[in-house]
């Protein structure tokens, strides 16, 4: 049991990543479906990294900077040329899922040494959630140190107020005098810089190797829990775990032979997805309440 | 303003598949175009940076091109989705003057045979599939024979007696997979019995690793796979325990937990059938017994390749090559009777072994040794 639940943990730290940062860029009003590119630009940039230099730290900043400068990209044509944010997100996941596969052609087949478990002391000997939650690779830590680090942003800071301010309207936001597009810059290059560290989660911990493609849909999952958790920090936790949990349940219940279709067992983890959205929405002002309203919106400067 | 979120991601995922169905195409010009050229047109599911099931394509491929030299002209077309979008790159590759077209994937099949009738001058070979027309041929590799040895080493190799076995999805070709390891199995251990979980995917490394922890958290202590990644073997190494790679070697992704691989080698398979068209000798070669094609062969002609023994003890071993030696001798044709499905019952009499036929259509329940039921 001990080791399932380690599993679902695991399993859970790339959408933790990616969802936290993707939360940012869409409380500041920008929608980026590209998740998806830019956890496979961190994720073959990590690997490249560690392969080259030995370092799976190296890898881990690696993975930080290739997310972030993809981005960049990102917020160079929807911020800097103001084109539309869905289309230009959907090309950056091609751009992204393409350039991983040229950058990491030289690299399919190879292995790494991948991030060891770091024990904290004294904690991690206490029985049974000493090992869960205290014995596990620095990214893992630094994955909930993150979202703590968001919700503490987002809400007890004027900056997040700020950021917050800027995706609910912007008009407003400018008119106050801050600046709606650097304050953008700035939090769809944070998401980029999150889902690049989910995506160097899978070469570096999960599964030391490059393959293209390797992310198998998990950016979009990503995009999914934001909304999931209804643009709150603290949801985006229960939702990457319930997400995990779910789908380690299936794999669990087909190994011990559970009499039902694998198949509807696979569905699982998406009908409990759409049950929550369909609760959530139920209730109209708990799900609105934290939607940034000018999310999409593009905004021109009107000086 | 939720409505349009939600429109927005209905669009994104819309997007998102047609952005998976998206293909590129690459040329590699080994000659100048002349008369004497025979040009070669390959269609891949995936890209061959999947080290797995296209990989194995790939290398053919290249074989292809190292045994003919400038005789060749091969072009290959990536990421072709098994839907009706492979019968438009066929056709391409068929406009574009390919002399024969190899298509690697099941899903092709009645893409290949429609865009065949169109091009009656154009050799079609495709690739594990059983339909066949006067210009279209099929090719398979008998990949339960890998299995079957899987299994006999597995049996050997068990403390725990528990087996975690990955699939894919349930087609006849894994099904086969799933049985001829069980046979092999129980051929030298009575109590040991394997567990499946159907991953319902080829190739997702991180389900693939999660699927392989739950299997060792219950206990197993040998994996074996029928989905593309290294991911399982990883994850075998790390806990400590012992698994089997898939398609290609895998042995640089897991030196310590490897036992072997099975290897797809369709290189001389290519190779042949090219020869027999220069030839004139081209043929669909139909016939009754030719369920999965008209060549569907295995380890006796190293179509299947087995990697070197390792990671196990020397009597394993040699049980291992035993077995091998048995199947490429055609002494041991694995589905022979008596063979008891795992609810007792006896499905195939003493004396009797299934035709290529038989494997393809009576294979509807898991033999003795596997632990729960076929899905769907």
């Amino acid at each position: 049991m001990e080791a399932l639940i380690l599993t679902v943990l695991l399993t859970s730290v790339p959408l933790i990543f990616a969802a936290s940062g993707e939360l940012v860029a869409e409380r500041s009003g920008v929608l980026n479906l590209g998740v998806e590119g830019m956890m496979l630009m961190g994720a073959v940039s990590a690997f490249a990294a560690t392969s080259i230099l030995g370092n799976p730290y190296m890898g881990i900043l690696a993975g930080a900077v290739a997310g972030a400068m993809t981005a960049a990209v990102f917020s160079l044509f929807t911020l800097g040329l103001a084109t539309n944010q869905v289309a230009t997100g959907l090309a950056l996941t091609i751009f992204g899922s393409g350039l991983s596969g040229l950058v990491g052609a030289p690299f399919v087949g190879g292995t790494v040494d991948g991030l060891p478990n770091l024990a904290i002391p004294l904690f991690a000997d206490i029985p049974v959630i000493g090992n869960l939650l205290f014995n596990h690779d620095i990214m893992a830590y630094i994955s909930i140190g993150f979202l703590v680090l968001v919700a503490w942003f987002l809400n007890r800071t004027r900056a997040g107020l700020v950021l917050r301010a800027v995706g609910n309207s912007h008009d407003s936001a400018h008119a106050l005098g801050y600046r709606v597009l650097l304050v953008r810059f700035g939090a769809v290059s944070f998401g980029g810089m999150m889902a690049g560290l989910g995506g160097a989660y899978l070469p570096l911990v999960l599964t030391p190797h490059w393959s293209e493609g390797m992310t198998a849909g998990r950016g979009w999952i990503a995009l999914a829990l934001v909304v999931f958790a209804s643009w709150l920090p603290s949801r985006i936790l229960v939702g990457a775990l319930l997400f995990g949990g779910i789908t380690i349940m299936q794999l669990a219940g087909q190994a011990r032979g559970w009499a039902v279709p694998s198949q509807m067992l696979s569905m699982l983890p998406y009908i409990a997805t759409i049950i929550v959205l369909v609760l959530i929405a139920r209730n109209r002002a708990f799900a609105s309440v934290n939607f940034p309203a000018c999310l999409g919106k593009i905004y021109i400067s009107t000086k | 303003m939720n409505n349009k979120i939600i429109i927005g991601l209905i669009g994104a995922a819309v997007l998102g598949a047609l952005y998976f169905m998206t293909s590129s195409e690459k040329t590699t010009d080994v000659a100048e175009k002349s008369n004497e050229v025979v040009k070669v047109g390959f269609v891949y599911l995936t890209t061959p940076g999947d080290h797995g099931w296209t990989y194995a394509h790939e290398v053919a491929r290249q074989d292809v091109e190292k045994h003919f030299g400038d005789k060749v002209e091969t072009t290959f077309v990536e990421n072709v989705p098994e839907g009706p979008d492979s019968a438009r790159v066929i056709r391409e590759l068929a406009t574009q003057g390919n002399d024969i077209i190899f298509t690697t994937s099941f899903g092709y099949m009645d893409h290949t045979i429609k865009v065949a009738k169109e091009f009656p001058n154009v050799k079609f070979e495709h690739i594990t599939g059983y339909k066949r027309s006067p210009n279209v041929a099929t090719g398979n590799i008998r990949f339960y024979e890998g299995r079957y040895v899987q299994g006999v080493v597995a049996g050997l190799m068990t403390k725990s007696n528990k087996i975690g076995y990955l699939a894919s999805f349930p087609i006849p070709e894994v099904i086969q997979g799933i049985n001829a390891f069980g046979i092999g199995l129980r051929s030298v251990n009575p109590k040991a019995e394997v567990s499946v979980i159907w991953v319902n995917s080829w190739y997702d490394p991180v389900k693939e690793a999660d699927a392989a922890k739950v299997h060792i958290a219950e206990g197993a202590d040998i994996l074996a796979q029928h989905t593309d990644s290294p991911a399982m073997l990883q994850t075998a190494q790390k806990a400590g325990v012992h698994g089997f790679g898939q398609s290609s070697d895998m042995k640089a992704f897991a030196p310590k937990a490897q036992l072997f691989s099975s290897v797809n080698n369709w290189g001389p398979y290519y190779i042949s059938k090219i020869q027999q068209m220069m030839d004139g000798k081209w043929s669909t070669g139909d016939g009754p017994d030719h369920w999965a094609g008209n060549t569907w062969v295995g380890m006796a002609d190293d179509y299947l390749v087995l990697s070197p023994f390792e990671n196990m003890p020397a009597d394993v071993a040699k049980a291992a090559a035993q077995a091998a030696a048995d199947i490429k001798s055609g002494k041991n044709k694995i589905f022979t009777g008596p063979i008891k499905d795992n609810a007792g019952k006896l499905r195939v009499p003493a004396g009797k072994t299934l035709n290529d036929g038989e494997l393809f259509q009576t294979l509807d329940y898991y033999v003795d040794g596997i632990s729960g039921k076929i899905p769907g």
